[in-house]
Formats: C-alpha cells, sequence, structure tokens
C-alpha cells in the first residue's frame, strides 16, 4: 500500500510522464480510500491549468 | 480599430517584466528579455482588436526570448545549485508527512472551491506570483521551463544538467510547495 508521500510523487510524475501499469493501479486503489490524495491529484490538474494560462499571458 | 501601440506597451511592459523576472530570477537578463520582445513588437504589423490579445501575443513573443535566454545560458541550473534547495524541502515534508508518510491533519489537502472563478481575479494571480516567487530558485525555474515555457523532462534534465529522475523528484517539489502555498493563502479562505 502506497503511502500518502509516495502518492503526491506519482500524482506529480502523471502530469510529466505515463505511469507504469502497477503504479497506475496502486494509485488507483490508493485515491479510492484518501480524500486527501484525492483532492490532491484534482489539485495537479488546476495547477496545470493555472500554468497554462499564466504562461500564456491569459490572465485578467 | 489599431491599439496606440506605444501606450499599450507602456501599460504592459511591468506585466512582462514581472513574467520574465519570475523566470529568469535575474533583473538584467529579464531586463533584456523584456526589450528585445518589445523592439519585435513594434516593427511588427499584427492588427489587435484589445489588449488581451495584444498580450498574448506579446507573452509568446517574451516566451521564445526566455527559452533563447534559458538555453545560451547552459548548464546554469547545476545539480549542486539544486541540492542548495534541497534544505528547505526536508523541512516541508516535517510538516506536511507524518512519520509513516500520511499526510497530517493540518496539511490534509482540502477540496478548493471552483478554481475557473479564481482564475477570473487578479487577486488569485498575485498570490500564484507570489507563491511561484518563494519558491526555491532553482526548483522555481524547472518547474517554469516545464509548465510555462513546454520543456519536456528529458531537456530540461539536459539543460539542467540533472539525471531524469531528480528532475521528477525536483517538479514534485515544485508542485507540492507551490499548491500548499495557495491553498494555505488563497483557497483556505476563498473556498467554502
Amino acid at each position: 500500500m502506497l503511502s500518502c508521500q509516495q502518492a503526491t510523487e506519482l500524482m506529480s510524475q502523471e502530469q510529466d510522464r505515463p505511469l507504469r501499469l502497477a503504479e497506475r493501479l496502486g494509485l488507483r486503489l490508493h485515491v479510492l480510500i484518501c480524500s486527501a490524495c484525492s483532492n490532491y491529484r484534482r489539485q495537479m490538474n488546476v495547477l496545470r491549468a493555472a500554468c497554462r494560462r499564466f504562461g500564456s499571458g491569459g490572465t485578467p | 480599430m489599431d491599439l496606440d501601440r506605444q501606450s499599450e506597451l507602456n501599460a504592459l511592459r511591468p506585466d512582462l517584466l514581472r513574467f520574465a523576472r519570475l523566470q529568469l530570477r535575474d533583473a538584467g537578463a529579464a531586463e533584456d528579455a523584456v526589450q528585445e520582445t518589445l523592439l519585435a513588437a513594434l516593427t511588427g504589423s499584427h492588427r489587435f482588436e484589445s489588449r488581451s490579445s495584444y498580450k498574448t501575443w506579446l507573452i509568446s513573443i517574451l516566451r521564445n526570448k526566455i527559452i533563447d535566454t534559458i538555453r545560451s545560458q547552459s548548464r546554469e541550473v547545476s545539480a549542486s545549485s539544486l541540492a542548495d534547495d534541497e534544505a528547505g524541502d526536508d523541512l516541508l515534508d516535517d510538516t506536511l508527512f507524518n512519520r509513516r508518510g500520511h499526510w497530517t491533519d493540518a496539511a490534509a489537502p482540502g477540496r478548493w472551491a471552483d478554481p475557473e472563478a479564481s482564475f477570473e481575479q487578479q487577486q488569485f494571480w498575485k498570490v500564484f506570483e507570489a507563491c511561484l516567487d518563494h519558491l526555491p530558485a532553482k526548483t522555481a525555474r524547472v518547474f517554469m521551463m516545464r509548465e510555462f515555457l513546454g520543456f519536456e523532462t528529458d531537456e530540461i534534465c539536459k539543460e539542467a544538467g540533472i539525471s531524469t529522475s531528480n528532475c521528477w523528484v525536483v517538479l514534485h517539489r515544485a508542485r507540492l510547495g507551490l499548491r500548499t502555498c495557495l491553498e494555505t493563502n488563497w483557497f483556505a479562505g476563498a473556498g467554502t
């Protein structure tokens, strides 16, 4: 079972590389039972969206 | 309608300079990149309907200038200077995770209410910039190469002179630090 710390590492890496099958399954299981990490994963996507917007000059 | 180029450029210049400074962390180099961008902008013949489309165009020129600068300063982000950033990282880990690697009660990520609405607020972007600025310099630079300039991790590793796995660690550190800063300084107050 992954710890939250390990899960956050994988949730960052999935932004940069395709995860291996075992990593994907481990992560899926973890976020299913861990709401904090489930929130974290959504936040990674928000972060990327914010960076896209900021990096293209689309901020108000 | 054609914009009054000169006055628009003057109005947007501080935004451009902040954008360049965040990424280059070097006032002189940032100034140079902005100057070159303004020169290119003044000689361009595009027409723009609004300030926002003009700004988007300027930022895209500036992004290329920043990429050129980074490529020309090869190995600026050396492995040893990244090691300097790491002292603070252990401290961050100790506040966020307990000994078994689980979130501490105070640090467990919450739900961020309506991020899209936050994106429409200037104040959010001030916090965002401040949080980027708060990251250790080299960590921030690697992160922004990835997220703003669109470098693939392979190329970042090469430019930064670090291994691929080290690159992932640095990017993870940056994201962890940035989301923690945003949660503390924006979403914890703006949400619910």
